[in-house]
C-alpha cells in the first residue's frame, strides 16, 4: 500500500523542479534548439530550391545553346544556299550577257555586210550600166558605121512606131 | 540510442560481475553467522522500489547517504537535520528528539510531521534535472556555435530526439498550434526518458516508477489539457452533438469520468511499467540469496542483462508514450470539430 500512497514531500519537489525545469529548458534549451532546428530546415529547403531553379535554368540555357546552334546552322546553310544561288544566277547572267553580246556582234556583223554588199551591187550595178553602155555606144558606133545601117535602124524603129 | 546502449550494457556486465562475487561473499557470511533470520525477498524488493530518507548502497561505513531531513509541524516550525540522527553506531533506529522515522514515515512524538525531505527520489530527481539542464543547454550552446553547420557532439545525439518528438508525436497529434505545447512536451519526454534510465542504473532511486513522481505529471497534463480546452471540447463533453437527447444524459458523466481517467492513466501507466521493472530485476537478483548459490546467481545475473535491455526499451517507449497520450489529449481539446 505504502507503494500506492504518493509522499507530499515528493509531489511538491517534483512540482517546483519540474516546472523549473519547464522553464529554464524552455528558455535555455528548446528556443535555441528548435530555431536552430527551423533555420537549418528552411535553409536546407532553400538550397534545395536553388539547386531546382539552377538545374532548370541550366536545362534553359541548354535548350537555349541548342536553340542558338540550330539557328546558326540554319542561317550557315540558308547563307550557302543563297550564295550558290547568287554565284549560279551570275554565271547564268554572264552566259547570258556573252550570248547576247555575241548575237549582237554577229548581227553586227551581219548588217555591215548587209550594207557591203548592197553598196558593193550598186556600185557593180553602176559599173554594169556603165559597160553596157560602153558596149552600146561602141555597139552602135559600129553598127550605126554606114548610112545603110542607120537607114535600116530607122526603119526599125518606125516599123516598132507602127506596130504601135 | 546506441550510445546509451553500450554505455548501459557495459554498465550492466559489471554490476553482474559485482553481484556475483557479492552473492558469494554475502552467501558465505550469512552462512557464518548461521543465519539468524531468512532472506525476505519481498521486503527488499519494496525497499528498493520506495522512497526513503537514506540513500543505501552497501553494507558498511561509507555505504549509506544520509539525505537530509526537512520537516515542518505546528508545534516546532521547520526544522532541517540529518538523518543519520536517526540511527546509531550500531545502525539501530534512534528516536531524535522526538521525531521518530518508521516506515519511511517522520512522526514528532506519535503526530504526523508535514514532511519535505530531501529523500532519495528527490535527490534523484535533482540529479535527473542538472543532468538534463547541462546536456540540454550544451546542445543548445552546440547549436548556437554550429547555426548554418552541421550539429556536434551533444547536439548532434539530442537533437534526433528532439525532431523525432516534435514530428512523430507532438505536430501530428496537436496540429497547427503544436508549438505553444512544444517547450512542456519535450520537458516531459527528456525528463521522463532521462529519469527512467537513471533509474536503472544500480543502486539508483526509483524515481520515475513514484507514484508521486506519476502523478504530479500527469496533473500538469490534465491542467494543460483542461485549460486548452476550447468551445467545442466541453461541448462535447457537456452536451455531445449528434446524439439522441436521452443518451446525452447517460453520456455525460462518462464524459466527465473520461476527463479524469485519461491522466489517471498516464499517472498509473508510467508508475506500473517502471516499478513493474525494477520489480521483475530485483527478483530475479533475489533469486540468488534465496538459492544461495553461485550457480543460479550468475545465471539470474544473465537474465537480469537481459531484463535490462528490455527496461532500457520500456524507459523509452514509456517516455514515448507518455509524451504521446498527452499530445493526444491536448489535441483533443483544441481540435475544430467544425465538421460535425
Amino acid at each position: 500500500m505504502e507503494l500506492l500512497t504518493p509522499g507530499t514531500g515528493l509531489i511538491i519537489w517534483q512540482t517546483i523542479i519540474f516546472l523549473m525545469l519547464v522553464i529554464l529548458l524552455s528558455r535555455f534549451a528548446w528556443k535555441p534548439i528548435l530555431n536552430s532546428l527551423k533555420e537549418r530546415e528552411s535553409s536546407i529547403q532553400n538550397a534545395l530550391e536553388a539547386a531546382e531553379k539552377a538545374r532548370s535554368e541550366m536545362a534553359r540555357l541548354q535548350s537555349d545553346n541548342e536553340k542558338l546552334l540550330k539557328e546558326a546552322r540554319e542561317e550557315r546553310d540558308k547563307i550557302l544556299r543563297e550564295a550558290r544561288e547568287a554565284a549560279n544566277r551570275m554565271k547564268d547572267e554572264a552566259q547570258d550577257d556573252a550570248r547576247k553580246s555575241a548575237e549582237r556582234i554577229v548581227d553586227d556583223a551581219r548588217a555591215a555586210i548587209q550594207i557591203e554588199k548592197q553598196a558593193a551591187m550598186k556600185e557593180v550595178r553602176t559599173q554594169v550600166a556603165l559597160f553596157s553602155l560602153d558596149i552600146a555606144e561602141k555597139l552602135m558606133k559600129k553598127n550605126l558605121a554606114t548610112d545603110q545601117a542607120q537607114k535600116e535602124q530607122v526603119e526599125v524603129f518606125i516599123k516598132d512606131l507602127k506596130l504601135n | 540510442m546506441s550510445v546509451f546502449s553500450a554505455f548501459y550494457s557495459r554498465f550492466a556486465v559489471l554490476f553482474a560481475l559485482v553481484l556475483v562475487t557479492f552473492v558469494n561473499t554475502f552467501g558465505k557470511a550469512a552462512d557464518a553467522a548461521a543465519e539468524p533470520e531468512a532472506f525476505q525477498p519481498s521486503e527488499v524488493i519494496l525497499h528498493h522500489v520506495l522512497d526513503d530518507h537514506i540513500w543505501h548502497f552497501w553494507d558498511g561505513h561509507f555505504g549509506t547517504l544520509y539525505l537530509p531531513v526537512i520537516v515542518y509541524s505546528a508545534e516546532r516550525g521547520l526544522e532541517i537535520f540529518s538523518s543519520s540522527n536517526f540511527f546509531d553506531e550500531h545502525h539501530q533506529p534512534v528516536i531524535y528528539s522526538g521525531y521518530a522515522l518508521e516506515h519511511g514515515h517522520i512522526t514528532l512524538n506519535g503526530n504526523p510531521v508535514f514532511d519535505i525531505s530531501i529523500t532519495k527520489n528527490v535527490a534523484m530527481l535533482f540529479i535527473n534535472a542538472a543532468l538534463l539542464l547541462g546536456l540540454l543547454i550544451a546542445a543548445a550552446k552546440g547549436a548556437a556555435q554550429n547555426s548554418g553547420k552541421a550539429p556536434k557532439g551533444v547536439q548532434a545525439f539530442l537533437e534526433p530526439i528532439i525532431v523525432f518528438v516534435r514530428d512523430e508525436i507532438v505536430k501530428p497529434n496537436i496540429g497547427h498550434h503544436y508549438e505553444k505545447y512544444l517547450p512542456y512536451l519535450l520537458t516531459l519526454f527528456f525528463f521522463i526518458l532521462f529519469g527512467n534510465i537513471l533509474g536503472l542504473l544500480p543502486g539508483a532511486g526509483n524515481l520515475t516508477g513514484n507514484i508521486a513522481v506519476t502523478m504530479t505529471l500527469a496533473v500538469f497534463t490534465f491542467i494543460i489539457t483542461n485549460f486548452s480546452g476550447n468551445k467545442a471540447y466541453w461541448g462535447h463533453i457537456f452536451w455531445t452533438p449528434g446524439v439522441p437527447l436521452p443518451l446525452r444524459i447517460v453520456i455525460l458523466p462518462v464524459e466527465i469520468v473520461g476527463v479524469f481517467t485519461k491522466p489517471f492513466s498516464l499517472m498509473i501507466r508510467l508508475f506500473v511499467a517502471i516499478t513493474a521493472g525494477h520489480i521483475v530485476l530485483l527478483s530475479l537478483i533475489s533469486l540468488a540469496f534465496i538459492f544461495q548459490s553461485v550457480t543460479v546467481g550468475f545465471v539470474s545475473s544473465l537474465i537480469v542483462l537481459f531484463i535490462n535491455l528490455i527496461e532500457l526499451l520500456v524507459a523509452g517507449i514509456q517516455a514515448y508514450v507518455f509524451t504521446l497520450f498527452t499530445s493526444l489529449y491536448i489535441g483533443m481539446a483544441i481540435a475544430d470539430h467544425e465538421h460535425h
